[in-house]
């Protein structure tokens, strides 16, 4: 069943803060065997003209993509989570997101389309700090797939 | 932000140093616990297949963590980064031994933009195959 396109500029309420700790920052970029200096060093990171360690360019997803829960779960909105997976994902940064920073994001649902007997969902999630200043804007595409589909990945 | 390289040492068609970079099970385990996605399909096999994969897959946003590493690694700088988009095309297969798999990742300048910026695109492969399309980073150089 085709989403309904009335949904095309809806936004949901910001998320509560999320604040952003060094040691979470530390941890993703363990996981991701990344050792720059500017994710681990406080200093490293001054030297850069950073108030604190930055996080890594994609740290942030979790954190919008948390935010573009409420449109996945929006029941009037009745998308098959379980058919669901990512297709595009865009970030356009501000400035880095930083420890000590406290984040909220509004998601906004961008387009509504069907191709190919998929549901594809545009959301774009405008992350702010605590002073209201923009840091970054992440674009989610998610793809329902239709019944018949193969295509795409989680 | 302050790049080590600067906008003039860089023309178009200049490349990037390549790198490769290793995914095992026990990756996508720290990755899942560190990104908070806890979805299955990147580290239980039975459930992978049963949703019609060819066994578990890492993270599209892990495969995406690591092709941006090309950049901020010339970079120096991480925050050169100003914008960074790609398409998950093809899932990067993991499979259960002490290889697992590996992301290939290349990247050249692909146009000089205004405001010292250019931009970058990023050809990430697995077993072959790009796993990613429409990888683009644009770069604020010094």
């Amino acid at each position: 069943m085709a989403l309904d396109q009335s949904f095309v500029g809806r936004s949901y309420p910001p998320t509560d803060p999320y604040e952003v700790g060094r040691e979470k920052i530390r941890e993703f970029a363990e996981a991701v065997g990344d050792t720059n200096p500017a994710y681990l060093d406080p200093e490293a990171a001054k030297a850069l003209g950073h108030s604190d360690v930055i996080a890594p360019p994609t740290f942030v997803f979790a954190i919008s993509f948390k935010a573009a829960g409420q449109v996945i779960a929006d029941p009037q909105l009745g998308l098959d989570y379980s058919r669901v997976v990512h297709g595009d994902q865009k970030f356009a940064y501000t400035r880095p997101v930083r420890a000590g920073d406290r984040l909220t994001v509004t998601s906004t649902i961008e387009a509504i389309k069907s191709m190919a007997g998929n549901e594809i969902v545009d959301i774009r999630g405008e992350v702010h700090d605590e002073a209201g200043e923009h840091v970054v804007t992440a674009w989610t595409k998610l793809v329902a797939r239709g019944a018949d589909s193969e295509e795409g990945e989680a | 932000m302050t790049a080590k390289i600067g906008y003039d040492e860089v023309e178009v068609g200049v490349e990037l140093p390549a790198q490769t970079f290793p995914v095992t099970r026990a990756t996508l385990v720290q990755y899942a616990g560190a990104s908070g996605d806890f979805n299955p399909i990147h580290w239980n096999e039975k459930f992978a297949k049963e949703v019609g994969l060819p066994d578990v897959i890492a993270h599209g946003m892990f495969t995406m963590a690591e092709a941006i590493r090309v950049v901020t690694d010339w970079t120096g700088d991480p925050a050169a980064v100003v914008e960074y988009g790609v398409r998950f095309t093809k899932p990067v297969v993991v499979p259960n031994d002490d290889q697992g798999a590996t992301i290939e990742v290349s990247g050249k300048v692909a146009a000089k933009l205004d405001d010292n910026k250019v931009r970058v695109d990023l050809t990430v492969k697995s077993a072959g195959q790009k796993v990613l399309g429409m990888s683009r980073a644009v770069v604020q150089l010094g």
